[in-house]
């Protein structure tokens, strides 16, 4: 049988155990062995952006990354992204500019959209564009989820 | 500078408002479940070995060493499959039929395409599945293939099934072809309206295969019980279709099988044919546990079903004027490897803009060694769209007239007959043309180096059988149920058409997609229907749900139900004004007056309104490289009345910027085999976010006469104007007829090398 | 995937040892945004997979104006752009690191993986070679140094030899009035794979009228990335004019080789390499004059 390694890291603020096998993604540990399946699957190669989380403060597809490279990490994933006392102000205005349909980009969308903020906090849309140009949805034509992460960039 | 501007007829208190959608919160924090997220205890994983080979005969499957690889379940071949062991004679009518669809599943003897699914592996994880797949050893007799839907017509070309023969207008052909049907419509006399017109126009248009490029891959989950009940969680755009097609390939009654569809994401028609749900269910049957299949984005490339390419020729008269005297079509789409391209939708959609008293079309439906072609958002009609607008606008260059003001003269109003002989109803697309002509996009001056381009764009709609149940709570909340999965914001839409006939808010509706033993029969969500019909269906219970609280209140005012009324959510006595309820009120009462009230409803609706949009595009050429950037871009579209004006326009983006991707830099590259060479993300180009401008949008509502708040309809035809708006508008800045798509950077280059200016 | 061993060694002198023992069953991994694809479609698969990021070197950036830089072989591609120093120093490198993938593939994807990763397409390696980076190298034998313009040998294929990793790149310190430029050309305005690119790199006299020398490096039209070396040489001593930077596009069109795919003819791909000689060399000088 192939080797498994234990692994720790720190996700969504709680520090976390799990043993999977070398090949296996942070996507799959994530989905399959820890039972978050709020990071989606788009592509399985790191051209849809589905599956972004932040890692160590920067947006990386998930699927491009072995679990076992999360060892010491601090991960963010959608299911940490809302907090008891409500919605992230990003969470909050993709629902009220209609920035989703499917829904199936909207938690890459998201996590990439806070990981500009976070460091960028008047992202004007030009910035906004080229920032997510690694995230594709194809049901809103990204006019709504542009305008969604300006809402909130102190852009004006 | 952008906008997105409703032009309404008639207000309402909550259709044409724009609340949250009910499915929001959960999506957004990554709680929504959709079919990968599926996970029943012991659920093993699929992996479908495919043909690396377009055409070529099954010699023979070994699957030993995968059944012996450790961590392997099962592993099953089309053998596995009940209608390898049926006879034409037992299976009767429907032979030929069931026998594609289960091929298309699984092949049987031949492999038609690149991706053709011929044994399945179920085991402890997809890594092992896919390892113990590689094992299967598979003989093939490779057989000629043939791509290009031209060269599949021609007499003598390789024969995909040796006992297709065409149906050529009702009749049956002697000798087996590629072209499985030919279809003609005709109107007037076309040879003497091209006699009557001073310019007559003629040229031959091509389209590539392209991809719905939705972002999730198909799934499904399969169990299939030891009491002989089949259960499917999947990824489906009709739940009955997919309970329909399962139950067929299987032999199973439809009552054995119960389809879950869960949360999907993304379909644009390409999820109605069940392709995995099959395979996971025999696998399920041989292991005894639940068993789940995952494509992967290259599967979902080659093995699931891509829009037509297609080849058309135009040819239309006009008078010096303008006024068109007569048109004439060709149009070959291929189906890929099985027929059923959607031809006659093209057919239908082709000059449904214009009104024309000559006119003929001909129309093939042509196999090929590629992927069996499905629904692609408003299907068939992009491409004729393309071809007949861009021929419009090489007319409107030849005798300089306004590209608006062309199709307003011969613009298709409520009366005007069509080529395949339905006389429009009312429909709204001067209205569209108007709003085109005065929006401040067609006023601004074109920058330089940049083309404006005009296209119009028509898509039917359509009604179809759906069923909706609600029942009222104690509070006064509303419990919507049913079978219409909510692809663009139907549930949404759904509440508010519920909410706006109860007179009630639509907080207090909450809606439910449920499965197919919960639920009458319900089409598939596609085609423009859901807010039409399935919003009649919840009117139609909603009226249900009136009716019986009016019995209530009689019941409890001991008065006649004649004598009560139910307004604006008021139940109230007509001549007592003391006698008043309002509907929680009501609603609280409904245990003491004879238990839960509950409203149902199917309908069956023909009065679907059409849909008409006009689009205008700028792009901007980099003429030394071919560069194309779409600067600006307007679509306007005749919605009848937007239930929810956000997600109309989404659907209207979307549409649009499918189409933009579809005009300038998507599709298929084949090798001379069939073999598709750009199955990723990477290389199949859809738009991203920097590749476009926001997208403006101009919501005209003509009211449907068939629908009580005049709803139409709105997804499909907002991508049939993009690809000959774009055209249009790099012909604007390169002087040259685009007439292939898509319109590639490469392709830009060539043109003006040809033309001796590069 | 196939199953494999992950090994993550934690200093340069524990990966050779690691290499040396398992041989050719071994493939390094720095960001594994192309690796990770590639052994998920079942090329290349290895028994072990040797991290390197872990080692301090292949992490190192260190800039000195009188040195120049040393940048670590597995430094992900945001830490160049971020860094407005070596962005002011190296534009040209700023150019290629930030448009390699999306933002996602940039926190990940290295100037090191993109060298040994070796696709003829390979954005950031015209503009390594244009502005004459050195490959150190480690391995059994201890370090040597190549040329950039050398490390790609085939599709996929680099000179390393079996137990050798790269650890870092090194650029010499920018000269006075000297720039750079890296452009591609694709369809799109990210996420693709170039159908040409060219990265050009100048050295100007004072003046800021003549050159002093340029070099200019092709992509995607050749079977590894080209060295146009003659195209750049051309331009030595010579008056910056449209005359001399259309000789030396033209000298650029003759170094390539392109053949004809689904991502371009060969026609359009020289037509192109013409086209970004001209708009790489007007930026450079640009960059030239300004600094």
């Amino acid at each position: 049988m192939p080797t498994v390694t234990q692994v720790q890291t720190t996700l969504n603020g709680e520090v976390v155990n799990f043993l999977c096998e070398p090949r296996q993604s942070l996507l799959e540990c994530l989905r399959d062995i820890l039972g978050m399946t709020g990071t989606k699957e788009g592509c399985n190669d790191g051209n849809c952006g589905a599956c972004t989380l932040i890692m160590d403060g920067r947006i990386v597809n998930s699927c491009l990354v072995l679990g076992v490279e999360a060892e010491g990490k601090e991960i963010t994933t959608i299911e940490g992204m809302a907090s008891p006392e409500g919605l992230h102000p990003l969470q909050q205005s993709f629902l009220e500019n209609a920035a989703l349909q499917c829904g199936i980009c909207t938690p890459g969308f998201l996590l990439a959209s806070k990981g500009l903020l976070d460091k960028e906090p008047d992202a004007d849309e030009g910035r906004i564009r080229h920032w997510l140009a690694g995230n594709l949805c194809r049901c809103t034509g990204y006019d709504k989820i542009v305008r969604a992460v300006l809402q909130v960039s102190k852009a004006k | 500078m952008t906008s997105n501007q409703v032009l309404s007829e008639v207000e309402f208190n909550v259709v044409g408002k724009r609340p949250v959608r009910p499915d929001g919160v959960d999506k957004v924090t990554g709680r929504a479940q959709y079919g990968g997220d599926t996970n029943l205890t012991g659920t093993l994983q699929a992996k479908v070995l495919r043909s690396p080979h377009p055409h070529a005969r099954i010699k023979s499957i070994d699957t030993s060493k995968a059944e012996s690889f450790p961590g392997v379940r099962a592993v099953i071949t089309a053998k596995d499959l009940p209608l390898a062991s049926l006879s034409k004679e037992e299976l009767g009518g429907d032979y030929t039929a069931l026998k594609f669809a289960s091929d298309h599943m699984m092949a049987s003897d031949k492999v038609l395409f690149k991706g053709h699914p011929v044994a399945a592996v179920a085991a402890i994880n997809a890594h092992v599945a896919q390892s113990a797949m590689d094992l299967i050893d598979v003989d093939y007799e490779v057989l000629d293939s043939v791509v290009d839907v031209r060269e599949a017509m021609k007499p003598g070309a390789t024969l995909i099934h040796d006992e297709l023969r065409t149906n050529d207008m009702g009749e049956t052909a002697d000798q087996p072809s590629n072209i499985a049907a030919h279809m003609r419509y005709e109107i007037g006399d076309v040879t003497k309206g091209f006699a009557d017109a001073d310019l007559v126009m003629e040229k031959e248009f091509t389209t590539a295969t392209v991809h719905q490029g939705y972002i999730e891959p198909h799934n499904t989950t399969a169990f299939w019980n030891s009491d002989g009940q089949l259960n499917l969680w999947t990824s489906t755009q009709g739940s009955f279709q997919v309970r329909a097609t399962v139950s067929n390939i299987l032999r199973l009654p439809i009552s054995k099988v119960k389809v879950t569809p869960m949360e999907i994401g993304g379909g644009f028609g390409g999820k109605i044919t069940a392709y995995l749900d099959a395979i996971c269910s025999i696998l399920s049957k041989k292991t005894g546990t639940p068993v789940k299949a995952l494509m992967s984005r290259t599967e979902v490339f080659e093995a699931s079903g891509p829009a037509p390419a297609s080849w058309m020729r135009v040819k239309i008269g006009v008078k010096n004027n303008g006024t068109m005297t007569a048109v004439e079509t060709e149009m070959a789409m291929d189906a890929g490897a099985y027929p059923g391209s959607p031809v006659m939708q093209a057919i239908v959609c082709a000059f449904a803009c214009y009104d024309v008293e000559n006119g003929r079309i001909d129309g093939y439906d042509v196999v090929v060694n590629k992927p069996k072609t499905a629904a692609y958002r408003a299907p068939g009609a992009p491409q004729a769209a393309f071809a007949v607008e861009s021929l419009i606008d090489e007319i409107c260059l030849n005798l300089k007239i306004d590209p608006i003001e062309f199709r307003l003269l011969n613009a298709a109003k409520e009366g005007t007959r069509r080529i395949e002989g339905l006389v429009a109803r009312k429909i709204g697309f001067v209205e569209c043309l108007e709003a085109a002509r005065t929006h401040d996009h067609y006023k601004s001056k074109v920058e330089k180096g940049t083309g404006r381009g005009v296209a119009a764009g028509y898509w039917p709609n359509r009604g179809f059988q759906s069923s909706v149940v609600m029942t009222v709570n104690y509070d006064g909340v509303v419990s919507l149920i049913m079978g219409s999965v909510d692809i663009g914001g139907t549930r949404a839409s759904i509440a508010q058409q519920t909410a706006e006939t109860l007179g009630i808010a639509y907080e207090d509706v909450k809606p439910t997609v449920v499965d197919t033993d919960s639920i009458g029969y319900t089409f598939i969500t596609g085609g423009s229907r859901t807010s039409f019909a399935t919003g009649l269906a919840a009117i139609s219970a909603a009226e249900d749900v009136k009716q019986q609280m009016i019995s209530r209140a009689a019941k409890i005012w001991d008065a006649s139900e004649d004598d009560i009324e139910f307004v604006a959510g008021m139940i109230s006595h007509k001549s007592d004004e003391e006698l008043k309820l309002s509907f929680k009120d009501l609603a609280r009462q409904t245990a003491t007056t004879g238990g839960s009230i509950s409203g149902r409803s199917s309908v069956d609706p023909t009065g679907e309104g059409n849909g008409y949009a006009v689009h205008i595009a700028d792009v901007a050429v980099d003429t030394e490289t071919g560069k194309t950037d779409v600067t600006r871009f307007t679509a306007i579209q005749d919605a009848g009345k937007a239930v929810h004006p956000s997600y109309v326009e989404g659907q209207m983006q979307g549409g649009a910027v499918q189409g933009i991707g579809w005009a300038l830099n998507e599709e298929y590259f084949f090798d001379d085999t069939g073999k598709m060479l750009n199955s990723s993300f990477l290389d199949y180009r859809m738009p991203t976010t920097l590749d476009l401008p926001m997208i403006d949008t101009v919501i005209v509502e003509v009211a449907n006469p068939g629908h009580p708040y005049g709803v139409r309809g709105v997804g499909e035809v907002a991508i049939c104007p993009p690809m000959a708006a774009v055209a249009n508008a790099v012909t604007g800045v390169t002087g040259h007829r685009m007439n292939s798509l898509p319109i590639t950077p490469g392709k830009i280059l060539e043109a003006g090398w040809e033309n001796g200016k590069s | 995937m196939e199953p494999f061993d992950f090994l993550s060694p934690s200093s340069i002198d524990e990966a050779v040892q690691t290499l040396a023992s398992k041989g050719n069953q071994a493939r390094i991994m720095a960001g594994g945004t192309d690796m990770l694809v590639q052994m998920r479609a079942g090329r290349g698969t290895a028994p072990f997979v040797v991290d390197i990021k872990d080692i301090p070197e292949l992490n190192e950036v260190s800039y000195d104006a009188s040195k120049g830089l040393t940048l670590g072989a597995a430094v992900p591609c945001y830490r160049i752009y971020e860094d407005k120093t070596l962005s002011d120093a190296y534009p040209g490198l700023m150019d290629a690191a930030s448009l390699i993938g999306g933002i996602q593939i940039q926190g990940r994807a290295s100037i090191g993986g993109n060298i040994c990763n070796a696709a003829p397409s390979g954005d950031s390696i015209p503009i390594v070679i244009a502005l004459g980076g050195i490959c150190n190298i480690a391995g059994a034998n201890g370090t040597r140094q190549l040329p950039v313009e050398e490390m790609c040998t085939a599709p996929g294929r680099n000179a390393l030899e079996e137990g050798e990793f790269l650890v870092s790149i090194h650029f010499p310190a920018p000269q006075a009035n000297s720039g750079a430029n890296y452009l591609r050309f694709i369809p799109r305005n990210e996420m693709d794979i170039a159908v040409a690119g060219v990265g050009s790199s100048v050295q100007l006299d004072a003046s800021g009228q003549n050159f002093v020398s340029a070099r200019i490096a092709l992509a995607s039209v050749a079977p590894t990335p080209v060295f146009a070396k003659e195209a750049g040489d051309s331009l030595a001593g010579k008056p910056v004019n449209e005359d001399t930077i259309q000789a030396a596009s033209e000298l650029a069109q003759s170094a390539a080789k392109p053949i004809s795919d689904m991502r371009g003819t060969v026609r359009q791909r020289t037509h192109l390499i013409g086209v970004l000689t001209r708009r790489t060399l007007n930026n450079a000088i640009e960059r030239a004059r300004g600094a």
